[in-house]
């Protein structure tokens, strides 16, 4: 990053979102290993390595990598469970691939330097419309038809209800579009929080007011405790809104 | 004022005024949060169960705030 600056000493807090090829400076296709694919990569080999390696000696008294990895598999199975209802454990593997997946993406682009892939839009809507399509088809898969109610209140009254129909139909075709932007967003906009304080921390140092940098310094130490925490919360909402979405199209309200 | 000067400045005040929107989304997601701590305080025994409740309106709260950020980051660097 510090070096895209180049002769500049402004580094801009956008500029940690470039995607750069990791190989050459030929133009991103659609195959090119990028620095997003990269950590992508390295994210799906920490969740089989720890699921993997974790499960591997299954001791009555876990080690610590054995019960990180039970208590993550015992927090989404109990999300599944309770908030997508009877008959969701069918679809337990595919919200514990993306609940690891998000949250070892967004843990890992804390580290510095790193590249954090839930940043871009691309890939977050990427995961949104998977479980859009996924949730859609379950719900025309199981209900046939009358999944259709779904957008026909039954209860409300007879005059309100295709106006209730009008806004169920919008609010269905917006959750790919909040579940994509809550996520990535929120990621950016920490991470783009973190560099603006440390550019104001080497504006300060360059300024030559040396002992007031400890302030934007302060600031940036307790952003980052305050993005580990969002970083796993988004994983978990993420999953949470997967199920309530799935509980919708299994029991239809 | 040329009308170039006049765009870049409703562009950054466009993006400032975005940002109010967050304004909206803390006095949500403070009212979702204040008002579970309300009801977990009178009977903590059923608190726990209604965490993932909890989450959703935090979420549900919270994504209309990230709208407007996503609308001044829109301004500020893709118009």
């Amino acid at each position: 990053m510090a070096e895209a600056a180049g002769e500049e000493s402004y580094i801009h807090p956008m500029d940690q979102f470039l995607i750069k090829p990791l190989f050459g400076d030929g133009p991103v296709g659609f195959l090119t290993i990028t620095n997003s694919t990269l950590w992508m990569f390295i994210a799906v080999g920490c969740v089989a390595a720890l699921t993997i390696f974790g499960t591997s000696s299954r001791a009555l008294v876990p080690t610590r990598m054995q019960s990180v990895a039970e208590m993550m598999y015992g927090l989404v199975r109990k999300m599944v469970e309770e908030v997508a209802g009877h008959g969701a454990m069918a679809y337990f593997p595919y919200i514990f691939t993306l609940f690891s997946f998000i949250l070892f993406t967004n843990l890992l682009g804390m580290i510095p330097t790193s590249f954090t892939p839930t940043t871009h839009i691309a890939v977050t809507a990427t995961l949104a419309l998977a479980v859009f399509v996924t949730v859609t088809v379950i719900g025309f898969w199981k209900h046939g038809t009358r999944f259709l109610s779904l957008f026909w209140p039954a209860q409300a009254p007879l005059a309100l209800r295709p106006v209730l129909a009008v806004i169920e139909v919008i609010s269905y075709f917006v959750r790919p579009v909040s579940h994509s932007i809550r996520l990535g967003a929120n990621i950016m906009a920490g991470h783009a929080v973190l560099k603006v304080f440390a550019g104001l921390f080497a504006m300060v140092l360059a300024g030559g007011l040396g002992p007031v940098a400890i302030l934007p310094l302060g600031a940036m130490v307790a952003m980052t405790a305050l993005e580990v925490l969002v970083a796993v919360i988004q994983a978990y909402v993420f999953a949470i809104l997967t199920c309530v979405y799935l509980h919708d199209a299994l029991h239809l309200h | 004022m040329d009308a170039e000067a006049a765009a870049l400045l409703g562009k950054y005040l466009g993006a400032g005024l975005a940002c109010l929107a967050m304004a909206g989304a803390a006095i949500g997601v403070g009212n979702v949060a204040g008002n579970f701590l309300n009801g977990a305080l009178r009977n903590p025994a059923a608190a726990r169960e209604q965490t993932a409740t909890l989450f959703i309106g935090l979420a549900f709260a919270e994504a209309l705030g990230i709208f407007g950020l996503v609308v001044a980051m829109l301004l500020l660097f893709a118009v």
